[in-house]
C-alpha cells in the first residue's frame, strides 16, 4: 500500500494520527464510562468542544491542500463548509417532524412562521439519510466544480482568485440571510431532535458523533497525504511555484487546479455536515467572510504545505479562541488579527516550521 | 416524407455523431525536411508590431541560432510557437500537418515542442530527479498523474538525462539549491524527459561562466541530429562557437540569415546590430 509507505516518511503525521486515535478512542470512554464522579470524567460539553475543533481540523486540511499545496488562497472555503452544514441541518430539520414548536408534520417550523403552505422544492428528498449525505458531498462539490471551471479556465490567479472566492461566501451570506432563501434566514436551522433516529441530546450520540468526527478527520488526512505524495502531489507544488513552466511541459493546469480545488471543497463539506449536529445550529454567520479568514489563519499559525500543521493550527486558535472569548470577549478579533501579522512576520512556516527547522539543524 | 429521410440521414447507423468522433491530432508529417514553418507571422501589442510579417523555416535536426537586439521579437515569436501568444495573422505549422495556432500550450508541448525560458524556471521546491519526473513524457491527465509511479525504464531514461546534463551528482538534491548554470542544464534536462523533436531555448548561457558556457555548447550540439535546436542568444561567442546557421531578427521580421561570417559581413546586419 503506497499510502502507508507515505505515513512512513511523514513523522508529524504519524504523531498527529496517533493521538488523534487515542483521543478519538479515550473521550468517549471517559464520557460514557467514567463516573462524574472520578476525576478522569470527560463532560459531555467538553467532549462536544472537542469533536468541533475535530471538524474544523478537516476543514483546514482542505485548506492547506488547496494554499499550502496548489498556492491557491481562498478566502471562501467557508462557503463550502456551511453548504455542507446546511444540508446536515435540511436532514435534522425533517427529522423534527411534528414535534416543532407548531406542530406542522410536514413544514419547519421557520416556514409555519412566515405562512408558507408547501414545501419548497428543494427541501424534498432530505427527510433520507442517503439523500442528505449525498447532498453533503454533491452541492459544495458541484459549486466548487462550477466556479473553478470559470476562475481557472480565465486564468484567475492570486489575490483577485481571493477575492473572488471572499465575494462567493460573502453573496451565499447575503442570499442566506434572506427569509425568502427558504433556509431560515438569519436564524438559520436549529432546535434538531434527532440523528438516524437517536436522540440528539443523549451522550451515546454524542460520542458517536465525536467518533465519526475522529475518523473523518483521519481519513480526511490519509486522503490528502496520498494526494500530495503522489506526483500529482508534487505537480501542485510545482504550479504553486512555476504555473507557467506546468503548462510547458504538457499538463492541463486548470482541470488539475479544478479536480483539487472540487476535492478540497467537498472535504470542508463533510466538515460542516459533521460540524452541525454537534454544536447544533446551522446560519448564514458561518458564510462570513471572517470565518473563511479565521480558516487561513489556522493553516498559517500551524504551517502551510505541512497536513498536520494545518491541524495542529486548528486546534490551537480554536482552543484560544474558545478560551478568549470567554475571558475577554472583545479582544479576539485583535488577537486573532495580531497572530496573523506576528506569524506572517516572525513565523512564516508557522508552528510546526520550528520543529522542523530544529530537525534540520540536528 | 423529407423529415423522415432527414431523421434517417441523422441516425445513420454506420456512423457516430460528429462530435463523438475522438479528436486524433495529425502525427508529425516532416516529408520535405521541414520541421517548422512561419509564414508572414504578425503581432501588434498597441499598435506596436513585436512581429512584423515573419518568415522562417526551421529544418529536422538543424541546430538554429536566432539573434538581433533587444526587442527584435525573439522571445515573441518564441511565445506563438508555444502557443502563449496568438499572432493576429500569418500562420505557424509544425511539420506538414499540425497547426500550431489552433492548439493551447499543453497540446503543443504533448505534439513536441519544448521549451526553455530565459530566466531558469524549475521547480526549486522539488528534488533535481523530482523535476524530471514531473516534465517526463506519458498521460498527463488529472486521474494518471495521481496514480502514476515510475517503471524501470523510466528510471532508466531519468538517470540517462540526468548524465546528459551533468547532474548526476546532484539527484538528491532540492533545485532551488542548484548553481545558476546548473538550473540552466536542469531546465534543458526537463525538455529531454518531454522528448520533443524541436527544442525552443531561450537564452542558455546568460549569466554563465566560461567553462559551463563550453559545457552547455557541447550539449546543444549533442542534441542537434535527433531533435531541432532553436537557440535564441545574445552571447556572441557563444553563438559563434555552436552555429552553423545564424538567422538575424531586427524588429520583427528576418533581416538576414546564413552562416556566421555571412551574417558578420552583411552590410545591414553590421549597421543595426554587430556595429554598434
Amino acid at each position: 500500500m503506497k499510502i502507508l509507505r507515505y505515513l512512513k516518511t511523514d513523522i508529524g503525521g504519524m504523531i498527529t494520527l496517533g493521538l488523534l486515535a487515542l483521543v478519538t478512542i479515550i473521550v468517549p470512554i471517559c464520557n460514557l464510562l467514567v463516573p462524574e464522579t472520578s476525576g478522569l470524567h470527560v463532560s459531555t460539553f467538553t467532549m462536544t468542544l472537542l469533536g468541533k475543533y475535530l471538524c474544523y481540523g478537516l476543514l483546514a486540511i482542505s485548506v492547506d491542500l488547496i494554499w499550502g499545496y496548489l498556492g491557491i488562497l481562498s478566502l471562501g472555503q467557508g462557503a463550502f463548509f456551511a453548504l455542507g452544514g446546511y444540508a446536515m441541518g435540511m436532514y435534522l430539520m425533517r427529522q423534527i417532524g411534528s414535534r416543532g414548536v407548531y406542530g406542522n408534520p410536514l413544514l419547519p417550523d421557520f416556514m409555519v412562521f412566515l405562512n408558507w403552505q408547501h414545501l419548497p422544492w428543494f427541501w424534498h428528498g432530505f427527510q433520507w439519510f442517503w439523500f442528505a449525505m449525498l447532498m453533503v458531498v454533491l452541492v459544495p462539490g458541484l459549486l466548487a466544480a462550477v466556479f473553478g471551471w470559470f476562475a481557472f479556465r480565465s486564468r484567475v490567479t492570486g489575490v483577485y482568485l481571493s477575492i473572488m472566492t471572499q465575494a462567493l461566501t460573502y453573496a451565499l451570506m447575503l442570499a442566506f440571510y434572506r427569509n425568502e432563501m427558504g433556509f431560515g434566514g438569519n436564524n438559520g436551522l436549529t432546535d434538531f431532535k434527532d440523528i438516524l433516529g437517536f436522540s440528539l441530546q443523549t451522550d451515546a450520540t454524542r460520542a458517536g458523533l465525536f467518533i465519526a468526527s475522529g475518523l473523518a478527520l483521519a481519513a480526511g488526512y490519509l486522503s490528502c497525504l496520498y494526494i500530495t505524495r503522489s506526483r500529482l502531489g508534487k505537480l501542485s507544488t510545482a504550479i504553486r511555484d512555476q504555473e507557467d513552466r506546468v503548462r510547458f511541459i504538457g499538463y492541463r493546469v486548470e482541470n488539475i487546479k479544478l479536480w483539487i480545488f472540487t476535492f478540497a471543497a467537498i472535504l470542508a463539506g463533510i466538515a460542516g455536515a459533521l460540524y452541525v449536529p454537534q454544536v447544533g445550529i446551522i446560519n448564514p454567520n458561518e458564510f462570513s467572510p471572517l470565518a473563511s479568514i479565521e480558516m487561513v489563519v489556522w493553516v498559517a499559525v500551524g504551517g502551510r504545505a505541512t497536513l498536520y500543521g494545518a491541524v495542529v493550527g486548528a486546534l490551537l486558535v480554536n482552543y484560544a479562541k474558545s478560551y478568549l472569548t470567554v475571558a475577554m470577549p472583545d479582544a479576539w478579533l485583535f488577537a486573532l488579527g495580531a497572530l496573523f501579522v506576528l506569524v506572517t512576520l516572525l513565523l512564516p512556516r508557522g508552528i510546526t516550521g520550528l520543529l522542523r527547522k530544529k530537525e534540520a539543524n540536528r | 416524407m423529407s423529415v423522415l429521410e432527414s431523421m434517417r440521414g441523422f441516425m445513420r447507423r454506420d456512423q457516430v455523431f460528429d462530435f463523438l468522433i475522438p479528436v486524433v491530432p495529425p502525427d508529425l508529417d516532416l516529408t520535405h525536411g521541414v520541421i517548422l514553418y512561419l509564414e508572414n507571422l504578425t503581432v501588434s501589442f498597441d499598435g506596436f508590431k513585436a512581429i512584423n510579417d515573419l518568415n522562417l523555416y526551421i529544418d529536422d535536426g538543424e541546430l538554429r541560432c536566432i539573434i538581433g537586439p533587444n526587442g527584435a521579437g525573439k522571445t515573441t515569436m518564441m511565445d506563438i510557437i508555444t502557443g502563449k501568444t496568438k499572432p493576429d495573422s500569418g500562420s505557424a505549422w509544425f511539420g506538414q500537418e499540425i497547426n500550431l495556432l489552433a492548439m493551447d500550450e499543453p497540446e503543443i508541448a504533448a505534439a513536441g515542442i519544448g521549451r526553455k525560458f530565459q530566466k531558469p524556471t524549475v521547480f526549486e521546491h522539488h528534488r533535481v530527479i523530482d523535476n524530471l519526473e514531473l516534465a517526463m513524457t506519458g498521460d498527463k491527465r488529472v486521474w494518471p498523474t495521481l496514480t502514476a509511479s515510475l517503471s524501470d525504464e523510466q528510471r532508466d531514461r531519468m538517470d540517462e538525462v540526468l548524465q546528459t546534463i551533468g547532474l548526476e551528482r546532484q539527484a538528491g538534491n532540492l533545485a532551488g539549491s542548484l548553481s545558476h548554470g546548473q538550473k540552466q542544464w536542469l531546465e534543458i534536462g526537463m525538455l529531454l524527459m518531454q522528448n520533443p523533436r524541436l527544442l525552443l531555448v531561450d537564452e542558455p548561457a546568460a549569466g554563465m561562466t566560461h567553462q559551463e558556457m563550453d559545457r552547455t555548447a557541447e550539449l546543444l550540439t549533442s542534441l542537434a541530429g535527433a531533435h531541432s535546436v532553436v537557440v535564441v542568444e545574445h552571447d556572441m561567442d557563444f553563438v559563434r562557437s555552436i552555429a552553423n546557421k545564424v538567422t538575424v531578427l531586427h524588429q520583427g521580421s528576418v533581416l538576414a540569415e546564413g552562416t556566421m561570417d555571412e551574417v558578420q559581413n552583411n552590410q545591414q546586419v553590421i549597421e543595426v546590430y554587430l556595429g554598434e
